[in-house]
């Protein structure tokens, strides 16, 4: 064991094999809820808690390691790097997994789709192939890595494989995932530059041709983006995510999504080392398309997890607009500013995989007390499920952007690099830079729309159906789990100044330049020198938290504490029913009007005269019936039009055998 | 930070809490008097808020714990603002702890608790109010947020006392920049206001109120802080504007004794002419339909950007 933790990467690649024997652990009793639950998951969380230990310590300490596995290829074994970068990614894994794997240990249930024992080695190899990506050194590791992350979400994705409707959405994201893994493929096939060498230390010394180089960006920010959910390749997503148990949802929203954020600064920043400034414009100007996209669907959604989904998407737009502004500044050689936006990109990408892992979760116990999915069918449920409805509020404020809570604090430093933007040699970018930090502001607040919606309408208000009343609170490891990443939500929150310190190494590495810190305060960031900006969200909270502490209790001795409790008011109306509440299609209304030329809407209204008034409404996606139904069916019809050399005979067949030996030989006869 | 800024801190807190509820009568006063109406006195939103707090509560049944504490969260955001504003004196020592994106950041706070407790009870109207607030709130934040960066570019600060201490040095003469500002501004503060013509303090009317929505089912103690925080607000949209457009005779330096014999003075004057212009700007808009409001704030929100166009352009001619 001492040999094995002696090196940060040596106990990293020992934990990820642990998660994989855990995993396969659970084939030993594959029936068992119990053992699985109890034994298993939380053993994963350990391991994960472990991981994020030393990833940390690897960080802080800012240094490099490499290791060659002897198997892999005969003539390239797999290669194995822990750097910065990998070590910040690693630590988001293992702190955000443990969370969701202790909840996982109280969540699965018996006689639910896959058999526990198999869903659990699914998950480990989840995990640890997830955990593989981040370390891998060479491009066949990497892409070995990535098809199985690929291929063990999907089966999570289809664990209740009996409902079409998730044999679909499965299917969909296979499908994705594959056209995404090609153009990563060639990514790499553009970047070994004639070498033929796939390690990835050989891909940083190759020297590619600007336009080879620009093709390798735009292949991995197709394939990584289409991991991503960038809009228009998102459509996988609002469909996969959902349909997974919600563990798994979390999972992948809160961490897989972040694996293609990890692929792309890799090749970008690292592999490729020197962008050029306009290729930050693409994943910026499609970042901001996306978030503004991502959470006007949000805001119209009526199934709890769909509208995560469309808020993931939300989110990873302006992970990607920081990135895409970082890449433009350091191409503009404003190595400070780049630092800067790229620190926002990072702690955007640490934020949401706790604030979204959260919120999943907590659509998750709210799904096992109610079995409802349907936010129209549920509210209320903070009287009886207090745990889940006040842990899900700290991530719903969170994601929300509110101080003093950790979404506030990305978002704060994107609008900060932005700010600062204002002197790029290129007057095209400096006219669309304002137009972006308007966008940015307004998916921010969208966004609070957004979890007003979530929260107020599965939580507040009057149950909506008469069998919510029988709903009860998450157990024990569900509770562990949730108060684990809210925990997390309110540190990464509190103490921006020491995770912008241990972000200092990636970005050093990234870009060249750290953000720079006054290490008198730890308790105040002030990243932009020279100018008078600052956030201490620990005065901040402290001085609202003591406000509020000093009103209540003058207010207690001043005055008498007597409360009556009676029905509603309701401005004496009298007859007050759950179904007089807004639902989600209600709650969404506005936003529905507002941007009504985003949506594809079929409404069916009620006539006056109708006896039973009906009123439905559904909202699909443009891109589907524009872009992806034409390709599907042109691609179809390219297939049948190729089968007719599928006759199905063996003559024919053997026909083609013989026709090619006649066409070879001729052409060895004649060449 | 000295001593004396520790006092003009805890002046500038106490004074806002007291001038509010004045403010908020004043403005009342002048629109009876535009609207040849027998004025109420300035100091009927002071008897209101004593009165409410002897009151006993009344709650719903099913009300959460997060209805009643959503009355003390609210007054709390709303005081940490006026604390973080420049109205006085610019040497804050909290305003450290929060520049002007954090500023609205607690506006928004405010916002959400207030509309989640309106959602709390179930009630038709809640949820309607709650609806409705979001709905100019995703559109006002980012207005305002814009018209914040604006100063913030002009003057390389995002905290407030520095935006004012800047544009307090400027010669007299408005940037182009702050003209479309200061149009988008007044706009935000009447959306946000729950001022004419997006809602009307004065009704309860179902078909256009947003921000008494929210209240129906506040009583007593907690409607107290709740009618105190919306005057607050109020009080600290009025303090913003002035900070930004009109921050001349604001003390600059480490505040003395004349400091704030100059300041407090002018704040008075300012709050006085706020008033008056509110008033009128009220009494000769009619109120919009609900509906209409997201264009009126789209509007606000195109002023904000265009403004920030310009300093742009301007500045890249320059």
């Amino acid at each position: 064991m001492t040999t094995i933790f002696s090196s940060p990467l040596t106990g990293c690649a020992g934990l990820l094999a642990a998660w994989g024997l855990i995993g396969l652990a659970g084939l030993l009793r594959p029936a068992s809820v119990r053992f699985a639950g109890r034994t298993l998951f939380p053993l994963g969380a350990m391991a994960g808690l472990a991981l994020a230990a030393i990833a940390g310590s690897s960080l802080l300490a800012g240094g490099t390691e490499q290791l060659v596995l002897p198997f892999g290829l005969p003539d390239l074994p797999f290669h194995l790097r822990l750097d910065p970068l990998s070590s910040f990614f690693l630590l988001l894994l293992g702190a955000s997994s443990a969370g969701v794997s202790v909840f996982a240990g109280g969540y699965f249930r018996q006689g639910e789709g896959t058999a526990p024992g198999l869903l659990c080695l699914q998950y480990h190899l989840f995990l640890a192939s997830m955990g593989w990506v981040l370390l891998a050194d060479d491009a066949y590791g990497f892409m070995v890595a990535w098809e199985v992350m690929a291929l063990s979400s999907y089966f999570l994705v289809t664990t209740q494989h009996r409902i079409p409707e998730i044999r679909r959405a499965g299917f969909i994201y296979l499908l994705m995932a594959h056209l995404g893994a090609i153009a990563i493929l060639l990514c790499f096939g553009v970047l070994q530059g004639g070498s033929w060498q796939f390690t990835f230390d050989a891909m940083r010394a190759a020297h590619l041709a600007p336009a080879w180089a620009a093709a390798a960006f735009l292949l991995a920010l197709a394939g990584f983006g289409l991991k991503a959910g960038l809009v228009p390749l998102h459509v996988w997503l609002p469909e996969a995510h959902p349909a997974a148990p919600s563990p798994v949802s979390a999972l992948m929203s809160g961490v897989m999504l972040k694996t293609a954020v990890y692929g792309l600064l890799r090749v970008t920043l690292d592999l490729l080392g020197r962008p050029v400034w306009w290729w930050g414009l693409v994943p910026l100007i499609l970042g901001l398309f996306t978030a503004f996209y991502g959470v006007v669907f949000a805001a119209v959604q009526t199934d709890m997890k769909r509208l995560l989904a469309y808020s993931s998407i939300e989110n990873m737009g302006i992970v990607f607009t920081g990135l895409g502004l970082s890449v433009i500044f350091l191409g503009a050689g404003m190595q400070a500013v780049a630092a800067l936006a790229l620190l926002a990109t990072l702690y955007h990408c640490l934020n949401h995989s706790f604030m979204k892992s959260l919120l999943f979760l907590g659509t998750g116990s709210v799904l096992h007390a109610t079995g409802e999915r349907n936010l129209g069918r549920l509210g209320g449920l903070i009287h009886s499920m207090p745990w889940v409805a006040w842990l899900t509020l700290i991530g719903a404020l969170a994601i929300a952007g509110l101080p003093p809570l950790n979404g506030f604090v990305s978002e704060w430093l994107l609008l900060q690099s932005f700010l600062f933007a204002d002197r790029v040699p290129h007057e095209f970018v400096n006219l669309l830079i304002p137009m972006g930090m308007a966008l940015v502001a307004l998916c921010a607040a969208l966004a609070g729309y957004v979890m007003v919606k979530f929260f107020g309408v599965i939580f507040l208000g009057q149950p909506r159906e008469p069998s919510l009343a029988h709903a009860h609170d998450c157990g024990r490891l569900e509770r562990l789990g949730l108060a684990w990443l809210a925990l997390g939500c309110v540190l990464l929150g509190l103490l921006p100044f020491q995770v912008v310190a241990a972000l200092g190494a990636v970005t050093r590495q990234l870009v060249g330049a750290a953000v720079p810190q006054a290490a008198s305060h730890w308790w105040l960031l002030a990243p932009v020198p020279g100018r008078a900006v600052s956030y201490g969200p620990i005065i901040f909270l402290a001085a609202t938290a003591g406000v509020v502490a000093l009103t209540a209790l003058v207010v207690r001795l001043a005055y008498h504490q007597r409360v009556r409790r009676t029905p509603a008011w309701d401005c004496g109306f009298g007859s007050l029913t759950p179904r007089m509440q807004d639902t989600a299609e209600g709650f969404g209304q506005p936003i529905r009007n507002i941007f009504q030329s985003f949506f594809q809407i079929e409404r069916e209204l009620p006539a006056p005269s109708d006896r039973t008034p009906r009123y439905r409404i559904a909202i699909a996606d443009r891109f589907w019936r524009t872009v992806y139904e034409p390709l599907g069916s042109s691609v179809q019809r390219l297939a049948s039009a190729v089968a007719f050399l599928q006759q199905g005979r063996v003559s024919v067949y053997l026909l083609y055998s013989f026709v090619t030996l006649i066409v070879l030989l001729a052409l060895a006869l004649f060449a | 930070m000295r001593p004396e800024d520790w006092l003009t801190q805890f002046i500038e807190i106490v004074a806002a809490l007291a001038a509010a509820p004045i403010f908020l009568g004043w403005v009342s006063q002048c629109r009876a008097w535009l609207q040849n109406r027998r004025a109420p006195s300035l100091w009927l939103p002071y008897r209101n808020i004593r009165k409410l707090f002897h009151k006993e509560a009344v709650i719903a049944q099913n009300a959460s714990r997060l209805f009643r504490l959503a009355p003390y969260v609210v007054f709390g955001t709303m005081v940490l603002a006026a604390a973080i504003i420049p109205s006085m004196g610019t040497r804050l020592p909290l305003v450290v702890s929060a520049d002007a994106i954090a500023l609205v950041g607690l506006f928004a706070t405010a916002r959400v608790f207030m509309a989640l407790a309106a959602m709390d009870i179930g009630t038709a109207f809640g949820t309607l109010g709650a609806r409705r607030e979001m709905m100019v709130g995703f559109l006002a934040e980012p207005a305002l947020l814009m018209v914040i960066f604006v100063a913030s570019l002009l003057s390389a600060s995002t905290a407030l006392p520095a935006i004012t201490e800047h544009l307090a040095t400027q010669t007299l003469g408005l940037d182009p920049a702050l003209a479309f500002t200061a149009v988008a501004f007044t706009l935000v503060l009447l959306a946000e206001n729950a001022r004419i013509p997006v809602d009307n303090p004065s009704t309860h009317l179902e078909l256009t109120m947003i921000h008494e929505a929210m209240l129906l089912e506040y009583s007593a103690r907690h409607l107290a802080l709740m009618e105190w925080t919306t005057a607050l607000k109020l009080f600290n949209y009025a303090c913003i504007g002035f900070a930004l457009f009109i921050p001349w005779g604001v003390a600059t330096g480490h505040i003395g004794p004349l400091g704030l014999a100059v300041a407090i003075p002018t704040l008075a004057v300012k709050l006085a002419l706020a008033g008056g212009g509110l008033a009128l700007i009220e009494t000769l808009c009619a109120k919009l339909r609900v509906m209409r409001a997201p264009e009126f704030l789209a509007t606000a929100y195109l002023f904000a950007v265009l403004g920030l166009l310009v300093h742009v352009m301007l500045g890249a001619r320059g």
